[in-house]
């Protein structure tokens, strides 16, 4: 009864002009919310969540696509150079949006579930590291003992240029990877892709002999910035410098840039992935993923298109790569862990795998958690610590808490419990793509007949 | 009464005990033969004379000297991998699945073995423990390892696999994988909170530490000892001794016959009046047990664990299992064998065969290799026969 009322309600609000009314008022709260409030954790949700208030409601696709670039293109970064910090949240969530996209090509499309993907990352994000700084010249030199003062080996605007060799790279890793190890069932593929993550890494490790080409654990700083236009920085500040309420430095600037470079490359991908998907490649991936033995007997190239959809998936993280490394002009093995992998992972199971817009939801809502959730219990926990606050009944004080429990460093229980939890309750993801919708409804309907 | 008086399969007893040897000495022989052959080689080249440079003594010397205690290194390892191997092959065997989460339960057994062990130093049991005590206290910790990794085995089918199980392949990997995150940091959650720190590391007592020297000998000029300490004795006696009994409870009893039935076809066995979902659970409480035990004995021969000490070995039991054929438990043994031989001495070779350029430190993901290459040559495994893929 209850259902049904509400959801008659809903229905009405979805109805003429009143989704355009909700979707821009919660738009204008939000940014609204967030001007009065710049370090407010709540706000910044209120303004985030207006991207999905924009995918639900019914309204005109020119509409959701203006709306849609205003709110990325505008209000995102004004937002993100008032409080740097939210601009750190939302270049993490398109970095990450573009990965699981890239992933979902891998995992949603073509079924292959491929734990070793930020691998893919790495030799992006290497492969501008070393020609982008002066690695080069310390090939001879252990870590740490190189002379200073030497020169980069490439100039900044190679940067433009790398991103593409970077494609390239990582696509032909891909290929050589995929090669030998496609011809695997599923869970050895899974498994065999692990180990090559794990390899690039120890790779990464251990390359600072015999020729420094890493730099070991250590990691390679600094790295080039790509070059920004001169006006960049002027014009920006001419425009919105009385909103934001200080003059924006070039710093900041830059992670606005690196923002539009991630946003840039998820247009792509989501260009490339939806013609792909229509396409007969896309068509081949389906058949793959729903039953390989059928697809061979229909004259699917079985080979032959899982190297694609490896390729295209890894070429998309080999450019975020180059990105990474551009923008934190400092990389190590660290950031290219088996955790990582499996966090890609979960922001595409918990958003829907095969799905566009839930990939990307996943992507910000692992995002959010991780970044502003886990790190803002640390920050409370913390508080409680130096307090002396005592949990009643049972006498404990916050101060005796081992300082080990810190919830930022709990990133694998929460990967987990989304993995797990997802996989009993919800396995097509919290938005199902279509063509999963479609399947579920058919068997509901069978069920019911 | 005559279900008690049936006589003991002794046939099923030494069975794996013949194949134990028999692989242990096969690949001692194969490998050591490739090492020295390859000192040969490389001893008149650059490599060679960079290391009489270095110690003064020629490559072939330097091998054959540390052959000995490098092949039982590798064998202690290698029975170790056995055991995590053996709970990946039987799981697999029965749902076709790998259990990625079993490296987590391995993990769980060497902290609850761990923290037994510290909790009674703490008291002060294990100081004045005399030996035999030593060994009661040690088997009880193993026993309360294995104990605690079963159960917890058990738990994770019923809650993360059971209802996955009609799904296709990837969901219940995928809900393993997990699992096993969600175990790494729920050990380190519960050890932060009760001990403050997640690194522990196991008390020393008994005679543990001590060596056993078997021979010595002089080789020319080098001073050639050949020993092992208690502790990789202790590791390879009880992993033998779970293979056995794994070994004759798989084949020689009706529960092991009911298993083989599963891991055959489930809707046929449960036709023949076996219980499935039951026969899964012991599959599972089975194989978490030997991890369990697995776990202890590693932190014994290790003496250091932390939440996420389950992974490589996981990584390598998984390897393992796969180089002798997955879902087959002679293969597992091989494979564990033969892993754990082959890693040992790519660690303690390579470093000097390549001339420091690429050492221990890439020992690790040896096995990775291995796996890449067993899968492309010979996916079905060592042992394994060529099954065809159910749909």
């Amino acid at each position: 009864m209850v259902t049904s009322f509400s959801q008659n309600i809903l229905k009405r609000l979805d109805q003429g002009i009143c989704p355009y009314i909700l979707v821009l008022f919660h738009m204008t709260m939000g940014s609204l919310l967030v001007y009065l409030y710049p370090r407010s954790n709540l706000a910044f949700l209120v303004l985030i969540t207006s991207f999905f208030s924009l995918y639900y409601f019914n309204t005109h696709r020119l509409f959701k696509l203006a709306t849609g670039v205003i709110l990325t293109l505008l209000i995102f970064p004004v937002v993100g150079v008032r409080n740097i910090f939210y601009l750190e949240v939302i270049f993490q969530i398109s970095v990450f949006s573009a990965l699981a996209l890239g992933l979902n090509i891998v995992v949603g499309f073509a079924g292959l579930l491929d734990l070793g993907y930020v691998a893919f990352y790495a030799v992006g994000a290497y492969l501008w590291a070393f020609f982008g700084s002066q690695q080069y010249y310390i090939l001879h030199y252990a870590p740490g003992t190189q002379p200073s003062g030497l020169p980069f080996l490439l100039p900044g605007d190679a940067f433009y240029l790398f991103i593409f060799v970077a494609i390239l790279i990582a696509a032909l890793t891909g290929i050589l990877l995929g090669t030998p190890v496609l011809r695997l069932r599923g869970d050895y593929l899974a498994i065999v892709t692990l180990g090559f993550g794990e390899v690039i890494r120890v790779l990464a490790n251990n390359l600072d002999k015999p020729l420094n080409f890493t730099n070991g654990p250590q990691g390679i700083t600094p790295i080039q910035r790509p070059t920004m236009p001169h006006f960049a920085v002027d014009s920006f500040n001419a425009l919105f410098s009385n909103i934001v309420g200080h003059r924006v430095s070039a710093a900041d600037m830059y992670n606005v840039m690196f923002y539009f470079f991630a946003l840039i490359v998820i247009v792509v991908i989501v260009f490339v992935t939806r013609r792909l998907d229509d396409s007969k490649i896309g068509r081949a991936w389906t058949a793959i993923r729903e039953d390989e033995t059928a697809a061979i007997a229909m004259g699917v190239p079985l080979v032959k298109m899982k190297l694609a959809a490896f390729a295209v998936g890894a070429s998309f993280a080999g450019a975020m790569g180059v990105l990474l490394a551009g923008s934190r002009t400092f990389i190590s093995p660290e950031s290219f862990s088996f955790m990582q992998s499996i966090g890609v992972l979960s922001m595409v199971i918990l958003g829907g795998s095969g799905s566009i817009p839930g990939v990307i939801l996943g992507a910000a809502t692992v995002t959010i958690l991780n970044l502003q959730v886990l790190q803002g219990l640390s920050l409370y926990l913390s508080q409680l610590r130096q307090s002396d606050a005592v949990i009643p009944i049972i006498h404990f004080a916050w101060a005796n808490l081992s300082t080990q429990l810190d919830p930022a460093k709990y990133q694998r229980m929460l990967f987990g419990l989304i993995l797990v939890l997802m996989m009993i309750f919800r396995p097509a993801g919290l938005i199902p793509s279509k063509r999963r919708k479609r399947e579920l409804s058919s068997e509901a309907n069978v069920i019911e007949e | 009464m005559k279900r008690f008086l049936k006589p003991i399969n002794v046939r099923e007893l030494l069975r794996p005990l013949g194949q134990m040897i028999y692989f242990s000495l096969g690949s001692t022989v194969v490998l050591s033969t490739i090492v020295l052959v390859l000192a040969l080689i490389l001893d008149k080249t650059v490599v060679g004379a960079a290391l009489y440079e270095r110690m003064n003594v020629s490559l072939f010397t330097y091998t054959l000297t540390n052959l000995p205690q490098v092949t039982l290194d590798g064998l202690t390892i290698g029975f170790v991998y056995a055991a995590i191997a053996l709970g990946y092959t039987m799981v697999y065997g029965v749902l076709e699945f790998i259990n990625f989460a079993h490296s987590e339960i391995f993990a769980t057994g060497a902290f609850v073995g761990v923290e037994i062990l510290i909790a009674l130093e703490k008291y002060g049991v294990l100081s004045h423990a005399s030996l035999a005590m030593a060994y009661v206290y040690l088997i009880l910790a193993i026993i309360a390892g294995m104990i605690a990794a079963g159960g917890l085995a058990v738990a994770v089918e019923r809650v993360a696999y059971r209802p996955l199980r009609n799904a296709s392949r990837l969901v219940p990997l995928i809900s393993a994988i997990g699992v096993s995150f969600f175990l790494q940091d729920t050990i380190r959650l519960t050890e932060s909170l009760t001990t403050g720190q997640f690194n522990r590391i196991i008390p020393s007592f008994g005679n543990f530490d001590h060596w056993v020297i078997f021979s010595r000998m002089t080789l020319g000029t080098a001073h050639l000892t050949i020993g092992m300490s208690v502790k990789s004795i202790i590791v390879i006696v009880s992993a033998v001794l779970m293979l056995i009994g794994l070994n004759y409870m798989v084949n020689a009893t009706k529960v092991g016959k009911a298993i083989r039935a599963v891991a055959q076809d489930h809707p046929t066995a449960s036709l023949m009046g076996i219980d499935v979902n039951r026969v899964i659970s012991l599959t599972f409480l089975v194989g978490g047990m030997l991890g369990g035990a697995a776990g202890v004995l590693y932190a014994l021969k290790f003496t250091r664990i932390d939440p996420f000490v389950g992974f490589f070995p996981g990584l390598k039991a998984f390897t393992a299992a796969v180089l002798g054929g997955i879902g087959n438990m002679t293969g597992a043994l091989l494979g564990g064998i033969v892993l754990g031989m082959l890693e040992t001495y790519a660690g303690a070779f390579m470093g000097v065969f390549t001339m420091g350029a690429a050492g221990t430190e890439y020992k690790d993901i040896f096995a990775f290799g291995i796996l890449i290459l067993v899968l492309i040559f010979r996916p079905q495994g060592l042992m394994g026969t060529n099954v065809a893929q159910k749909a």
